[in-house]
């Protein structure tokens, strides 16, 4: 996810947190506002909530392509859309899930065996000619093992984007 | 007392106290057309979809009532999208019910299928595709209250013909329970506080007024603040009439073809007070030039509005006629202005007024100029008569040369510019107030896009009359083509006389009338204005030459702003 930072030294990249109304079509709604407002997606989750009547969509944002406050205020006039957290990374925890296919197999890439063990990785599937790894974990850290698999060679890869949650304060 | 969805639909509508709805049947609507004959609703059966939105736009404007269409699916529901698309971008409150095709044959390209949801997805205010028979009192609850509240919209019911025909026990809609929906109202004490610190130090203020002021029903609000501060007012296009032409403080509309004052003022001001306005492109020109030395402060009820063009230096994110109220009241408690503060600015304003007024070359007696119909329209009519306007150079010397003096005596497609919008909408306005007189400016082009709603007219007994400046041409391309394009006229010529308007107005039961020079054009208003029982069509044949002026050129600043040739370039 690079440039990470625009021009101005500040993050490029925003995650809002938004509650929604779990209707059919909530997510085109979503989408086509940032299409018809020129606003840039980076990586869009969405998954209902505890609360049936509620899903969450975690949408990582380019504020070099509109301001944030405008975003969210366009966002914000979606009936449907409930709730705008916008997490700043301080006040947030983040995750990403990566599942990445290797063209080798883990045995004889003691390189390999290495990586996954330093990252936490987990070996989800093997085949001779092939591995499929999982790693969960925050962005940056998601970046630099991807960056480590390139000399394996990766054949496929998905990465979800990111997802978050405000921290816990001592009131929660 | 059990009812199928389409009873239901009904009994929802007279239930949010509909009165009219425009429409037109067809195939996956038919189920909603049979109680139709049963209800108190008066639908009123248009000859084309888009004059159905339309007239649901000008009964709304005229109102301030929600305006209410039906239609088919498919070709019915995406010949109303350019009025949802004019009604999105001019804040007009509109409910759509559309036909679908069977719930079951969604999908599935079924005949007169079109995916209406997401066809008006991004020109609506909020829609809905109605999946189960039981929701129909709520969404059209939600509907209605999403339409007129907050900023007012065009909202869409997709409404599949199987769910029409289903049974279900009748129950009224519950109260409204939307919870990602809550409109602004009061405003933030804090930020009219601060508004009137910088209203209080302001020497060159102007009140920058735009349509959110006419739809929050603020003229007298403003007309007070006006009074307790003694700050100029500009209305631009979506206002005029909030604020009486008459008033020596008016300084009429902005922009584009807004008159130099207004236009000037904004430039040269210190504080810009932009109430129910949004810094649109025809206001402010080149946006990095505009209003320079201008603190801003910005009220609106849609907060995506605050800084989306300009940044505030104070936002009120309220109803407008709230804000301007606690405005009045804060300045109150401050104590009186001090009334020779503003003193050499208005004097300044008053030399530009007299200066540089709106103006045309009267002629040579034989050529009929369009502003002089304007002039002469306004003379026979009453105050309180209502003007629509098509799209085009007459609407634009509608604006400038009409005297406006009372809110929803105006109404046109500002935002999104719709030829063809003059007629049908028209025809709202007379359905709301026919109480009014309704006249229409309309272009020979407008007027050839939606003129059969005349039909509809003579049919329901609703008649407007319609001024056609009538000049040949699609005049406001062919001035553009003239001024930047080297006079090289590309598709703009029409013919004075093909189509025939008199033999047209005629055949469509309507009045038709020609006026050929400026003598006869007086004499021609004042016979229509005595017939009462039908529409009357007259076809002023104008000046084709003519150019709208001021002009601020696109993406110019606006101290480039063109004057009229005939008044010298100001000293700047
Ligand atoms: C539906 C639509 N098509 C095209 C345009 C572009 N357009 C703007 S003004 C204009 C000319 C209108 O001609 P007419 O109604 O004769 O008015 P005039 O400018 O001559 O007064 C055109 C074509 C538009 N605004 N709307
Ligand atoms: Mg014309």
């Amino acid at each position: 996810m690079s440039p990470a930072t625009g021009g101005n030294g500040r993050p490029r990249y925003h995650l809002l947190s938004v509650r929604v109304e779990n209707r059919a079509g909530v997510l085109a709604r979503v989408a086509g506002l940032f299409a018809r407002r020129g606003f840039n997606i980076f990586s869009l989750v969405v998954a209902p909530t505890q609360d049936e009547r509620f899903s969450r969509i975690s949408i990582v944002v380019d504020v070099e392509s509109a301001p944030l406050r405008q975003i969210v205020d366009q966002l914000h006039k979606l009936i449907n859309v409930v709730e705008i957290s916008e997490l700043d990374p301080g006040d947030a925890r983040e995750a990403e899930l990566l599942l990445v296919t290797v063209g080798v197999p883990r045995s004889g890439e003691p390189g390999l065996v290495e990586l996954i063990g330093r990252f936490g990785a987990q070996v989800v599937e093997e085949s001779p000619k092939a591995t499929m790894i999982m790693l969960v974990g925050e962005t940056g850290p998601l970046d630099e093992f991807e960056a480590g698999l390139g000399r394996y060679g990766i054949l496929e890869i998905q990465r979800t984007g990111r997802i978050g949650l405000p921290t816990l304060s001592p009131a929660t | 007392m059990e009812v199928t969805g389409a009873q239901a639909l009904i009994k929802s509508l007279e239930e949010q106290g509909v009165e009219v709805a425009f429409g037109l049947p067809g195939g996956a609507i038919l189920p909603v057309y049979d109680p139709i004959l049963d209800s108190s609703i008066r639908h009123i059966h248009v000859r084309h979809e888009q004059g159905a939105g339309h007239a649901a736009e000008g009964y709304a404007d005229a109102t301030g009532r929600p305006g209410v269409a039906i239609v088919t699916s498919g070709p019915g529901a995406t010949n109303i999208v350019t009025p949802v698309a004019d009604a999105y971008m001019d804040s007009v409150p509109l409910v759509v019910v559309a036909g679908q095709v069977a719930a079951g044959a969604i999908g599935t390209d079924a005949f007169q299928e079109v995916d209406t949801t997401g066809v008006t997805m991004g020109v609506t205010k909020h829609n809905y595709l109605v999946k189960d028979v039981a929701e129909i009192p709520r969404i059209v609850a939600e509907a209605f209250h999403i339409a007129t509240t907050g900023r007012p919209g065009p909202v869409l019911i997709d409404f599949p013909k199987d769910v029409a025909n289903q049974r279900v026990e009748w129950h009224s809609a519950g109260r409204v329970d939307l919870p990602g929906y809550s409109p602004p109202a009061e405003p933030d004490p804090e930020a009219i506080h601060r508004a009137v610190e910088l209203i209080r130090a302001a020497r060159r203020p102007v009140l920058y007024v735009g349509g959110g002021v006419v739809k929050s029903e603020g003229s007298r609000a403003l007309a007070a603040l006006v009074e307790a501060t003694g700050m100029p007012v500009v209305t631009t296009l979506m206002a005029r009439g909030i604020f009486p032409d008459s008033d020596p403080r008016c300084l009429g509309m902005p922009g584009m073809h807004g008159n130099y004052t207004a236009v000037t003022a904004m430039q040269r001001s210190d504080l810009l007070i932009a109430l129910g306005a949004r810094f649109d492109d025809r206001v402010t020109g080149k946006v990095s030039a505009f209003a320079p030395e201008a603190l801003v402060i910005h009220v609106d009820i849609d907060p995506a509005e605050i800084g989306k063009v300009r940044r505030p230096d104070v936002a009120v994110v309220a109803d407008c006629r709230l804000a301007i109220e606690a405005l009045v009241e804060a300045l109150a408690e401050g104590g009186p202005l001090e009334a020779a503060r503003l003193a050499p600015w208005m004097g300044q304003l008053a030399e530009w007024q007299a200066r540089f007024p709106y103006t045309y070359d009267a002629g040579d007696g034989t050529t009929i100029k369009p502003q002089f119909v304007v002039e002469q329209l306004r003379a026979a009519t009453p105050d309180d008569a209502i003007l629509v306007s098509g799209v085009g150079q007459h609407q634009m010397w509608a604006s400038q040369f009409w005297r406006f003096e009372q809110p929803r005596t105006w109404i046109n497609s500002g935002g999104l510019g719709t030829m063809g919008f003059g007629v049908p909408a028209a025809m709202g306005a007379k359905v709301g107030r026919p109480d009014r007189m309704v006249w229409a400016i309309d272009g020979d082009g407008c007027f050839q896009m939606t003129a059969q709603e005349l039909v509809t007219m003579s049919m329901e007994h609703i008649p407007v009359k319609i001024a056609i400046l009538n000049n040949s041409y699609l005049g406001m391309v062919r001035q553009w083509q003239h001024m930047f394009y080297e006079e090289r006229y590309s598709s703009v010529y029409l013919s004075p006389d093909l189509p025939d308007y008199v033999g047209w107005a005629e055949s469509m039961g309507a009045v038709g009338l020609r006026v050929t020079s400026p003598e006869e054009v007086r004499p021609a208003i004042e016979k229509a204005n005595e017939i009462e029982d039908r529409s009357v069509v007259i076809d002023f044949r104008t000046d084709p030459a003519e150019h709208v002026y001021p002009i601020v050129p696109a993406g110019m600043s606006n101290d480039d702003i063109v004057l009229h040739p005939s008044q010298t370039e100001p000293a700047q």
